[in-house]
């Protein structure tokens, strides 16, 4: 692979960086003791999740009926958060997997926080199918198990059931993604490790990499097999989700453009999600060397790109909506009746979140601004959720018959899971930041002498920057110490 | 600089005559009159008893009958006035056929070559460098916009403002009319939208929207070249570009429901728009892969190696993916949920175009999928011929299953007109895509990642036949 880069390309590490000030920036929250604030988050996180966990003994031991839920409207809050929970998700694996098949570089200081949020989105998520069921003791009995009912099995034609497989492999896989590529960082943590208890837990978790040349040789051709492997499946978990609705008859939920556009949906809050958690830790985990404005203003160029496709499939989810002639298409979630309805504010919010404040992103200044796009990022995240209520709720309060229509109140049950969700996903997040290497220093080395700061000004003034070696008078071999500064 | 051949040229005139003769004779063979059609089909009948017609009007598209009955049985043939509106009925689509095999062409090469372009603007908005030796190539393919927006416009105009064609059913004389037989009140209901006047100023708008975009920046990417002026130039095209890729996303929605599936007004999917947009963008790439490998072997693109080729049969094994996902998504979710409005879409196709509608997925999705996983075979020309003349052979189905079964129904098959309106574009497509690559120096000289392109070099790419000195 060339090492050229041209010179118009910004550098993607800042600063005068060794390979060795990469370990050292990397591993000191990892070595270091925390800090009061965060055991504030932490705390605060806790406590939201216990709240949460609480919602859930009570819902299970009471029965759904402590929910807002009504005949009609049987799914709302709890669909909501999963579709969300999952679509937050989905960024995680798409710049591990769809950058990496772009060649994108930068996605290397971000992808590894981005895939512990995919990981700890989902788990969120997978919460909710179980326990939005009536009876969740039940819940093994999705899966076809061979049992004493004379084998009764499942039915595979109901996109429910499709979902359990999605999430359970795009979870399983995931994982693995994820931790194929944390092994070499795992193994730089344990290798310096000075406590044996910490050396021990390290030595576990890295399964004994020494970074061989044929390690790495195959880890990199697993890391390409699973990017190509993990960019189906991102497309097609999100995709499974949307069928749960675009596989009824219920106008508003059945549509076609559904799939694609859950699935940009999902990349769009996903990213937004990545925003704002970096935009805090970058500060935090004095990482701003790695994360850089450029960094933030590449995100925010995808945001802008499946914000567009959103919107796209917005108008044209309202445009068919008309087109269709049907009058039951007239209180759909995008739809003339859903502006004016008793949802108006919901379908509003929408799109002042979600079409209308993106678009400040536009502009340059706005996008590399880290405080505007922590704002947007917020608003993203509101009107993604605010997208998926709208489906559920507005589609679900107004079907075919009039004698149907009702309204959906949330209670502080419905209320009070969600805000545990994302205690639970905080603390999860939390606990990460402290105990494994946030950035995937393998990679960023990989990186440093093509697209570091340091190396780019030397090549662009012609000093070369791959080790020039030596012939010494004694034959020994040394190399050049010029490029090798500080090691 | 290239030199676009005199062989080259002659063979390209001559597809455009075999095909024009090919289009001729499809017009020409077209029955004159209704009596002709009745005698045709009286004859058809005595000569097989019990004639099941494949004519089933499930399609809702079916000349405005579908107001009327829907599923006439037109193997019986005891009522005598049903045979009349059948002869007529037969009458109209054979009169589309020629107009329809045009279409089909047209609207595939012009889709291309307008995917091609979307696709360099892409590359321009992206930065990518491997593809920036192939940016001349690229280029080249969508001089081909022009003749056939020229041609789509004769089109336009002549279905709707002269009323020579009856490819819309919308456009039949008293659709809007509530006091004609002819009145369709679903499609009076959508008259907003569906109106001859919109549709053509449409039709205009989007075609000047993308060939001013071509013009300008085949323009500027010819000034990038000797501009020397701190990228500034580079910097213009590149906000440009991000300006069309904007007006395209919108424009390519519209088309497709303007030019496609407007061709059934009952019908609608939402998910059209960015199905026909898949299903472009992998011809597209495989055209650019197919004029790639034919100009380097004849030593007209110096700084292209095994990896550029490989990366666009990574495109075209990738995309050919994407489009089945869409395929797949829009087929099953209409039968899933067998909502009968939306399902006679598929009823039409599966009953009547059974053959191509099934070998087309497997043209388009098996195929291209097992013969380019390897990642060597994706280095290899011959590979990449053979998969992309799949490919593409896949993807015209797929316009054709769009477009016929909405235009001639039963009345189809693929002889003298189809064939020759592919020459015909085929002939106009070789001619301006290789005299407009002969204008210009093949290499992007001002381009700041030109460098890095030639310098590619994906690492798992065994060159083969190329010396040392060939890649740097």
């Amino acid at each position: 692979m060339s090492h050229y880069e041209s010179p118009i390309r910004e550098p993607l590490v800042l600063g005068d960086k060794t390979y060795h000030d990469i370990t050292e920036d990397i591993v000191k929250p990892i070595e270091g003791k925390a800090n009061k604030n965060w055991y504030i988050a932490f705390y605060i996180s806790l406590a939201a999740m216990l709240w949460g966990f609480g919602c859930i003994f009570y819902t299970v031991g009471t029965g759904i009926g402590v929910w807002g839920l009504n005949k009609n409207i049987g799914w709302a809050w709890d669909i909501t958060n999963f579709v969300w929970w999952v679509g937050i998700g989905h960024a995680g694996t798409l710049i591990s997997a769809v950058l990496l098949l772009f060649r994108q570089k930068w996605r290397m200081a971000i992808n590894r926080s981005a895939e512990a949020m995919t990981i700890f989105a989902v788990f969120q998520a997978g919460l909710f199918p179980i326990i939005h069921m009536g009876r969740p003791w039940n819940a093994y009995w999705v899966l076809p198990l061979p049992n004493q009912f004379g084998s009764l099995w499942v039915n595979f034609n109901s996109p429910l059931l499709w979902d359990v497989f999605a999430i359970s492999t795009y979870l399983s896989v995931s994982l693995v993604f994820w931790w194929t590529g944390l092994l070499p960082d795992f193994a730089m943590i344990r290798d310096r490790a000075v406590k044996p208890f910490q050396k021990k837990i390290y030595a576990l978790l890295s399964f004994g990499w020494s970074g061989r040349a044929k390690d790495w040789q195959r880890f990199e051709e697993v890391s390409l097999v699973l990017a190509g492997l993990a960019t189906p499946l991102v497309l097609s978990v999100h995709t499974i989700v949307s069928m749960d609705f675009a596989t009824s008859i219920n106008p508003g939920w059945h549509s076609t453009i559904f799939p694609p556009y859950f699935v940009a949906g999902a990349i769009f809050s996903g990213f937004a999600m990545v925003q704002t958690l970096l935009g805090i830790m970058r500060k935090v985990t004095n990482l701003e060397d790695y994360i850089t404005r450029m960094h933030i203003e590449y995100m925010n160029i995808v945001i802008i790109l499946t914000g567009g496709i959103v919107a796209v499939a917005y108008a044209t989810e309202f445009f068919i909506a008309w087109y269709t002639g049907s009058p039951y298409e007239n209180y759909t979630y995008l739809s003339v009746g859903a502006a004016t309805g008793p949802y108006a504010w919901a379908f509003y919010s929408l799109l002042f979140f979600n079409i209308l404040t993106p678009q400040l992103l536009w502009f340059k200044k706005i996008r590399r601004s880290f405080m505007w796009t922590f704002v947007i990022s917020i608003a993203i995240n509101i009107g993604m959720w605010f997208e998926r209520f709208d489906i559920i709720a507005i589609v679900l309060s107004k079907g075919h018959l009039p004698s149907t229509w009702w309204r959906f109140e949330p209670t502080f049950v419905d209320v009070g899971i969600f805000i545990g969700t994302i205690g639970f996903f905080f603390v999860l997040f939390l606990l990460y930041a402290r105990t494994f290497p946030v950035i995937a220093q393998a990679e960023v080395k990989t990186i440093l002498k093509s697209s570091g700061e340091f190396y780019k000004k030397r090549s662009e003034q012609g000093i070369p920057t791959k080790p020039a070696i030596v012939l010494l008078n004694n034959d020994t071999m040394e190399i050049n110490p010029d490029n090798n500064k500080k090691e | 600089m290239y030199q676009f051949s005199g062989k080259l040229k002659m063979l390209s005139f001559a597809l455009i005559i075999f095909g024009a003769i090919g289009i001729g004779v499809g017009f020409l063979s077209t029955p004159g009159s209704v009596d002709d059609v009745k005698e045709m089909l009286s004859q058809e009948s005595s000569q097989e008893d019990g004639h099941e017609s494949t004519n089933q009007d499930a399609s809702v598209n079916d000349h405005n009958e579908s107001t009327k009955v829907i599923g006439l049985d037109h193997g019986d043939a005891v009522h005598g006035e049903h045979d009349d509106e059948h002869a007529e009925h037969v009458y109209h689509q054979l009169k589309n056929r020629p107009w329809s095999a045009v279409y089909v062409s047209l609207f595939f090469f012009l889709g291309i070559s307008l995917l091609v372009l979307a696709f360099y603007a892409s590359q321009r908005v992206a930065q990518s460098a491997w593809s920036v030796v192939l940016f001349r190539v690229m280029e080249a393919i969508t001089a081909n916009l022009v003749p056939t927006s020229i041609i789509m416009v004769l089109v336009i105009l002549s279905a709707s403002v002269f009323h020579w064609n009856h490819m819309f059913v919308w456009m039949t004389e008293g659709t809007f009319d509530p006091t004609s037989e002819n009145y369709d009140a679903i499609v009076d209901g959508k008259s907003w939208w569906i109106n001859a006047t919109g549709w053509t100023i449409r039709g205009i708008v989007y075609l000047a929207i993308w060939n001013a975009y071509r013009w300008y920046i085949r323009k500027n990417s010819i000034a990038e070249d000797t501009a020397n002026d701190n990228n500034k130039t580079y910097k213009k095209n590149y906000n440009v570009s991000v300006g069309f890729l904007f007006l395209f996303m919108v424009t390519e929605t519209l088309m497709s429901w303007d030019w496609i599936m407007g061709l059934d007004p009952h019908w609608f999917s939402t998910l059209f728009g960015w199905y026909i947009l898949s299903s472009l963008l992998v011809s597209a790439l495989t055209v650019i892969a197919f004029v790639t490998i034919y100009l380097r072997s004849q030593g007209a693109l110096p700084g292209v190696n095994d990896s550029h080729v490989h990366d666009l049969a990574k495109f075209m094994f990738g995309f050919s993916i994407f489009w089945t996902y869409l395929w797949f998504s829009q087929f099953m979710l209409i039968w899933y949920a067998d909502i009968p409005e939306e399902t006679t879409y598929f009823v039409a196709r599966f009953e009547e175009y059974k053959v191509p509608f099934l070998a087309m997925v497997v043209m388009n999705f098996v195929f291209p999928v097992l013969l380019l996983l390897n990642s060597d075979y994706k280095s290899i020309p011959w590979f990449i011929v053979i998969g992309g003349v799949v490919i593409l052979g896949g993807h015209y189905i797929d316009i054709f299953v769009m477009v016929m079964p909405a235009t001639v129904g039963g009345q189809w098959y693929f002889g003298f007109p189809e064939i020759g309106a592919v020459l015909f574009f085929l002939g106009i497509f070789i001619y301006t895509v290789f005299s407009s690559f002969a204008k210009a120096n093949p290499i992007p000289k001002g381009n700041p990642f030109l460098k890095e392109s030639e310098q590619f070099h994906y690492y798992n790419i065994e060159h083969r036949g190329e010396s040392s000195g060939d890649h740097h």
